[in-house]
C-alpha cells in the first residue's frame, strides 16, 4: 500500500456495516488480504507501508504479528456477522508485503488456518503468498502447501544485477531458478513479478530480465512500470541527479517488449500488467479488485471492499495492534459509494481487463466515445461490435486516457 | 515666509484678477502626488491630522502604483502681499495614453509647474507635455524635486531644464514635497509670476470640460474651467458637441472635498452635477454654454477620444461572461475612451474586443477589472485598426486579425506614430538599433545636456504596443523613457499570419505582421505552443501559414502512456480520486478540435517573455 492514506469519513469503531453492503451480496465472491508490513530491507523505489525494524512493541513486533492478524480476523467476523452478511467461504487469500516470507511459514499457516475455521474455503480456492527469493526454503515451502497454499508469487523484479542494485534488491539473480523448482515440487503455481523501467535500465536490461523469467515456464507473470513515488529514497535520488529520471516514453517501448516476449512464450494479457499462461491461471484475487468482488485487508494500512463501502486502516503497525488490543476496528477511515461513483469505479476498473466492458454499460457519452477509441486504434474493434470493449496493446498504454474519454461528464 | 490666508476669496464673487490657474507637469514617480500633497497642507484645505498619502489619487491602483490616471482640480487660497488669492491645482494625468485628456487640463490653465526629479533629470513624457505647455502659451515655473535626496544633482539638472525653456539656471526652484522646503516659496511664485484669467465676465457662459468623472452616489462629475460669463445653480446647461441639456443640479468647487457655491465666474475652476450617468454625456474637450442664452462659438480644442490599441478579452471562465459584460458597461461610464463590442473565438469562447488609448490603458482597464470585478481574463495580443483596400475598392477597417479579408487586397495602411525616446547617450546605439528593428525612421536626435540625448523616431504603431517599452527599458537599464503621439498612417506590406493545430486554425494566434517579419513570427508561435501544449493521444501538427501557404511547422509527439501499472494492494479509492482530478482538469481545457490546449498555454502563448518576467518579479 502507498504511505499515503486517503482522505475518507471516519470509520465506526464497531466495524459494523451499512445495510447497503447485502444488496446482491449472493453475486460476489469474497476474499482476504493479509498484509505483512516487515521487511529485510526496504528498497529505494518502495513506499508500501513495512518495516525493518524487527522489534516493533505492543502486540506489532514480528513474533507478535501472527496473533495480532488473527484478532482481526476475529474481528471482521463479529462485524461481518453483526451486519447481517452470511459467512461465505473464501474464494481467495492473498498474503502481500512487505516480505509475507520474512515470517516463519508457520505463522502464515496458523493466520490462514484461522480464518478458514471461521469462513471456511471454496473448492478450488486460490491461495497466494508474494515472496522475495531470498526467504523461502524447499521445507518452508513445503509446508504453506500443506498448509493450504496453491500459488507463489517471487518478487524477482530483474535478473540484471545493476537494476537489482538501483532497486535495493538484496537476492541473487541465479537463487530464483531454484526457489521456482522448489516451489513446483511443494506443488505450488508459480508467478514472477518484473519491473521495469528502472533508473538505468536499457532495452537489452529489460530484454534479458524477460527472457531469463520466461525460461523458468511461471504460469503468471506481472509486470509493473516502476513508479516513482514521492518520499521514497529514489525519488530523493532522482531529484539530486545521483540516478536518471524515469521517461514514459521508455515505458512504453518497455511494456510493448514485455507484451510481445510474453504472448511469443505461450501467455496472455488478462490484466494491464499481468499474463498468465491460461485463464485459470489468472490471479483471481488481483481479478477481484477489478472486478468490485467483496474483500476484507487484514493488516496496518490494508484496504477493504465490501458491496460499496471501502476502508482502510491505520498505518502504523503498532497503532493497529493496540486498536485490535483494546475491541477497535482497526479502520482509520471510510466511504460508501453512491451509485454513479460505483458506476465510475466499475468502467474504471473493468476497462483493464482483458476481457473487456460491455458497451451497454456506458452512458450516451461513453457510447458515442467508441468509435472514436476505435478509430484512434486504442480499442479491439471485432469486440467492439461484440459489444466488448476491449483495450489494444496501444489502448492499454493509454488506459486512464481511455477511461476519461468513455467516462459521463 | 507667507502665512496661510486668513480669508478665501469666495468663488462665484473672485475677481479673476486674484485667480491662479495652473497645473503639475511630471513623470510619474517624480513627485507630483507628494508635492500637492504638501500644497494642500500649506494653504490649510486639508488639516495636517487628515492627510493621508497622496490625498488626489482616489483609486486603489493609482495609489499602488504610484500614478495618476484621472485628474481633478483643487481651490486653494493663498496670502502674498496681504491679498487672498484663489490658487486652482489642476491635476494631469502622467502617463503617455492620455495626451489628449493632459491637453485638456492645459487648455485649463495659465501656467504650469514643470516638476523635475533633481537626481534623474527629466523624461520622454514630461517633455512632450512641456513641449504641448509651450504650445498652449502656458508660462512655465521649472522646479526640481527631492532635493532631500543624497542623489540628487540640483546643478545638472537646473541647467537642463534651463537649455529647454530658457532662462537662468538660477530661476529654477529648489523643493521637496517630503519635507516641505521650498513648497511655500513656489506658492508664491505661482501668484507672483503667473498671469490671471481672462473673459468677457458678461457674454454668453462657455467653460470647458477637462474631465469628467462617474460616481456611484452623484452620477457624472464633470470638471470645467469657465471661459467666459457665469454658470448658476439650476439653469439648463447645454453641452455644445452634441446640443444635449442638462439641468444644473448642483455646482461648486473641490476644496479638495466637494463645496456646492452659488456659480463660477470667469477663470474659475469647480464642478457640476446634472444627473447624467454616462461620462460620455460629458466629454472632455465639449463646451458647456447656458440654453437660455448660449454661446455662437464653442471653445477650440475638442476631439473624441480615439481608440488606438485592440484586445480582445475573454473570461478564462466560460461562465463570467455576463460578469465581464457588467464589469465592462460599468468601467465605461467612467471611461469615455473605452469601446468595446462582442466577439466571439473558436478557441477562446465568448468575450469582446475592447479599444483602448494605448498599452497602459488596456493594462490599468485588465487589472481593474480583475481586481474590482473579481476576473480572470484571457487578452490577446493588442492590435492596431488597419485599412485594407480591397481590389473591388472595398475598404475595411481590422482591428481583429481573425476579420482581416481573404479576398484580394489592393492596399494596408497601419497608424503610424511619432516616439519620443530620451536616454544617457552611451544607449543611442542600442535604441538606434532597436527602433530600426521596428521599422523606425529617424527623425532627428538632440542633446537635451552633455550626456542626455533626445531621439525621434516615425514608426509603425503596431511596432510599439506589444513589448517595445520593456525592451528599450532593458536595453537602456531602465533609463530610457518614450513618448509618442499619433502621426498619420502608410501603406506597408503586410500579411496575416495564421496558426493551425492539426489542421485547425486558433483565431486566438492569428497575427498580422510585416512580411518580412511573418517567418520570424510563425517559428516563434509555432515552437512556444509546442513546448505549451501537452502530448495528446495522437501527434498534433503544429503549422504557421500565410493563407495556403505553410511558412513553419513544429510537431508535438503523441503521448504513449497514460496509465497507472497498477493498485496498490486494493486501494482503488485513490486511484478513482486521481481519475476525478484528472477529469476536472480537463473540463479545464480549451477544444481546438481535438486537441486540448489547457489555459495556460494560451496564457503563455499570448504573453510576451518580457511581460511574463515581470509577473514574476
Amino acid at each position: 500500500m502507498p504511505s499515503v492514506l486517503p482522505l475518507g469519513d471516519p470509520a465506526p469503531a464497531d466495524g459494523l456495516l451499512p445495510p447497503q453492503v447485502l444488496d446482491g451480496v449472493d453475486s460476489r465472491r469474497f476474499g482476504l488480504y493479509v498484509h505483512i508490513p516487515f521487511c529485510a530491507v526496504r528498497c529505494g523505489y518502495c513506499d508500501f507501508n513495512t518495516y525493518t525494524a524487527t522489534e516493533l512493541g505492543g502486540g506489532a513486533s514480528q513474533d507478535a504479528y501472527a496473533s495480532t492478524a488473527i484478532s482481526e480476523v476475529e474481528f471482521a467476523v463479529q462485524a461481518m456477522d453483526a451486519s447481517g452478511l452470511p459467512r461465505r467461504p473464501l474464494s481467495t487469500v492473498f498474503f502481500g508485503g512487505g516480505t509475507p516470507t520474512l515470517l516463519p511459514a508457520e505463522d502464515l499457516a496458523r493466520i490462514l488456518t484461522a480464518a478458514v475455521g471461521h469462513w471456511g474455503l471454496e473448492d478450488g480456492a486460490e491461495v497466494t503468498t508474494e515472496a522475495n527469493p531470498d526467504s523461502v526454503t524447499p521445507e518452508s515451502l513445503q509446508l504453506l502447501a500443506e498448509a493450504g497454499f496453491t500459488r507463489i508469487s517471487f518478487g524477482m523484479q530483474s535478473a540484471v544485477p545493476h537494476v537489482l542494485k538501483v532497486l535495493d534488491r538484496t537476492h541473487t539473480p541465479s537463487r530464483v531458478p531454484m526457489v521456482v523448482q522448489w516451489a513446483r515440487d511443494a506443488g505450488l503455481a508459480v508467478s514472477l513479478d518484473l519491473i521495469y523501467g528502472t533508473p538505468g535500465e536499457s532495452m537489452a536490461d529489460w530484454q534479458t530480465s524477460l527472457e531469463t523469467a520466461l525460461s523458468y515456464e511461471p504460469d503468471h507473470i506481472s509486470a509493473y512500470a516502476l513508479i516513482v513515488e514521492e518520499g521514497t529514497k529514489l525519488a530523493a535520488q532522482i531529484r539530486r541527479g545521483e540516478v536518471p529520471g524515469i521517461d514514459d516514453d521508455d515505458h512504453a517501448a518497455k511494456y510493448e517488449l514485455a507484451d510481445q516476449l510474453i504472448s511469443a512464450a505461450g501467455l496472455d494479457w488478462y490484466e494491464v500488467s499481468n499474463w498468465s499462461r491460461t485463464p485459470e491461471q489468472a490471479c483471481r484475487h488481483n481479478l477481484a479488485y477489478w472486478r468490485g468482488d467483496d474483500w476484507w485487508g487484514i493488516g496496518p494500512g490494508a484496504h477493504s471492499h465490501m458491496g460499496g463501502v471501502r476502508w482502510w486502516n491505520v498505518k502504523h503497525p503498532t497503532a493497529y495492534a493496540g486498536r485490535l488490543g483494546s475491541g477497535a476496528s482497526p479502520a482509520a477511515g471510510r466511504e460508501t459509494l453512491d451509485a454513479a461513483t460505483r458506476e465510475v469505479e466499475r468502467i474504471m476498473l473493468e476497462a483493464r481487463l482483458g476481457t473487456g466492458l460491455h458497451v451497454d454499460a456506458l452512458d450516451k457519452v461513453g457510447r458515442h466515445a467508441v468509435a472514436g477509441l476505435i478509430a484512434d486504434g486504442l480499442v479491439e474493434p471485432a469486440a467492439a461490435f461484440q459489444g466488448r470493449l476491449v483495450l489494444t496493446i496501444k489502448g492499454r498504454l493509454l488506459a486512464d486516457a481511455v477511461v476519461r474519454r468513455i467516462l459521463p461528464d | 515666509m507667507s502665512p496661510m490666508a486668513r480669508t478665501a476669496p469666495v468663488p462665484a464673487a473672485t475677481d479673476p484678477a486674484l485667480i491662479r490657474n495652473f497645473c503639475i507637469i511630471a513623470h510619474i514617480d517624480h513627485g507630483k502626488s507628494t508635492l500637492a500633497d504638501r500644497m494642500l497642507q500649506y494653504t490649510g484645505v486639508v488639516k495636517s491630522r487628515d492627510m493621508k498619502a497622496q490625498y488626489l489619487d482616489r483609486m486603489d491602483i493609482e495609489r499602488e502604483r504610484g500614478i495618476t490616471i484621472k485628474s481633478q482640480a483643487v481651490r486653494m487660497p493663498w496670502e502674498l502681499d496681504g491679498i487672498s488669492y484663489a490658487l486652482n491645482m489642476i491635476d494631469t494625468p502622467g502617463h503617455v495614453d492620455f495626451t489628449y485628456e493632459v491637453s485638456r487640463s492645459l487648455a485649463a490653465c495659465e501656467g504650469a509647474v514643470l516638476l523635475v526629479d533633481a537626481a534623474q533629470g527629466i523624461e520622454a513624457q514630461t517633455l512632450a507635455n512641456l513641449y504641448l505647455a509651450m504650445e498652449n502659451n502656458l508660462n512655465i515655473i521649472p522646479v526640481l524635486n527631492k532635493i532631500d535626496l543624497p542623489a540628487a544633482q540640483p546643478e545638472k539638472y537646473a541647467a537642463e531644464l534651463a537649455n529647454l525653456i530658457g532662462g537662468d539656471p538660477e530661476d529654477v526652484l529648489r523643493v521637496s514635497g517630503k519635507t516641505g522646503v521650498g513648497v511655500e516659496a513656489l506658492l508664491d511664485k505661482i501668484v507672483r509670476d503667473l498671469p490671471a484669467p481672462v473673459g468677457d465676465p458678461d457674454g454668453p457662459a462657455r467653460a470647458m470640460i477637462f474631465d469628467s468623472v462617474y460616481d456611484t452616489y452623484r452620477g457624472v462629475v464633470t470638471y470645467v474651467r469657465v471661459v467666459d460669463g457665469m454658470l448658476h445653480p439650476r439653469e439648463r446647461i447645454q453641452m455644445m458637441s452634441t446640443r444635449a441639456t442638462h439641468e444644473l443640479l448642483e455646482i461648486g468647487v473641490s476644496s479638495p472635498e466637494p463645496t456646492p457655491t452659488k456659480g463660477l465666474g470667469v477663470g474659475e475652476v469647480g464642478y457640476l452635477i446634472t444627473g447624467v450617468k454616462d461620462v460620455r454625456q460629458s466629454k472632455v474637450g465639449d463646451t458647456v454654454t447656458n440654453m437660455a442664452k448660449p454661446a455662437s462659438e464653442s471653445l477650440a480644442g475638442y476631439a473624441d477620444a480615439k481608440p488606438m490599441v485592440f484586445s480582445g478579452l475573454y473570461p478564462l471562465d466560460g461562465t463570467d461572461y455576463p460578469v465581464l459584460r457588467d464589469a465592462l458597461e460599468k468601467l465605461m461610464l467612467n471611461d469615455a475612451a473605452l469601446v468595446y463590442e462582442p466577439e466571439t473565438s473558436a478557441a477562446l469562447g465568448f468575450g469582446f474586443r475592447v479599444g483602448f488609448l494605448g498599452l497602459l490603458h488596456l493594462e490599468i482597464t485588465r487589472e481593474r477589472l480583475e481586481r474590482e470585478y473579481n476576473l480572470d481574463l484571457i487578452s490577446t495580443a493588442p492590435n492596431v485598426e488597419y485599412e485594407v483596400t480591397l481590389e473591388d475598392k472595398r475598404v475595411v477597417h481590422v482591428t481583429n486579425p481573425s476579420e482581416y479579408p481573404t479576398g484580394k487586397i489592393a492596399e494596408v495602411r497601419e497608424p503610424m506614430v511619432s516616439a519620443t525616446i530620451l536616454a544617457p547617450n552611451e544607449f543611442v546605439g542600442a535604441i538606434m538599433e532597436l527602433c530600426q528593428s521596428r521599422r523606425g525612421v529617424m527623425g532627428g536626435m538632440d542633446y537635451l545636456s552633455e550626456d542626455r540625448v533626445e531621439i525621434r523616431y516615425r514608426l509603425p504603431l503596431a511596432e510599439i504596443v506589444f513589448d517595445f517599452f520593456d525592451i528599450l527599458k532593458s536595453k537602456t537599464r531602465g533609463y530610457g523613457s518614450l513618448d509618442w503621439k499619433a502621426d498619420g498612417d502608410q501603406v506597408a506590406d503586410l500579411v496575416k499570419v495564421d496558426i493551425m493545430l492539426q489542421g485547425e486554425q486558433v483565431d486566438a494566434f492569428s497575427a498580422i505582421t510585416h512580411r518580412e517579419k511573418a517567418y520570424a513570427y510563425g517559428v516563434m508561435m509555432t515552437s512556444k505552443l509546442r513546448e505549451l501544449i501537452p502530448r495528446q493521444q495522437f501527434e498534433v501538427p503544429i503549422q504557421a501559414a500565410i493563407g495556403s501557404r505553410i511558412i513553419a511547422r513544429e510537431s508535438i509527439r503523441a503521448i504513449r502512456k497514460d496509465v497507472l501499472a497498477k493498485c496498490y494492494g486494493g486501494d482503488i479509492t485513490r486511484k478513482r480520486k486521481l481519475l476525478e482530478k484528472q477529469k476536472e482538469g480537463k473540463k479545464r481545457m480549451k477544444m481546438v478540435g481535438r486537441v486540448e490546449v489547457p489555459q495556460e498555454a494560451f496564457i503563455a502563448a499570448l504573453t510576451t517573455d518580457e511581460s511574463k518576467d515581470k509577473a514574476k518579479k
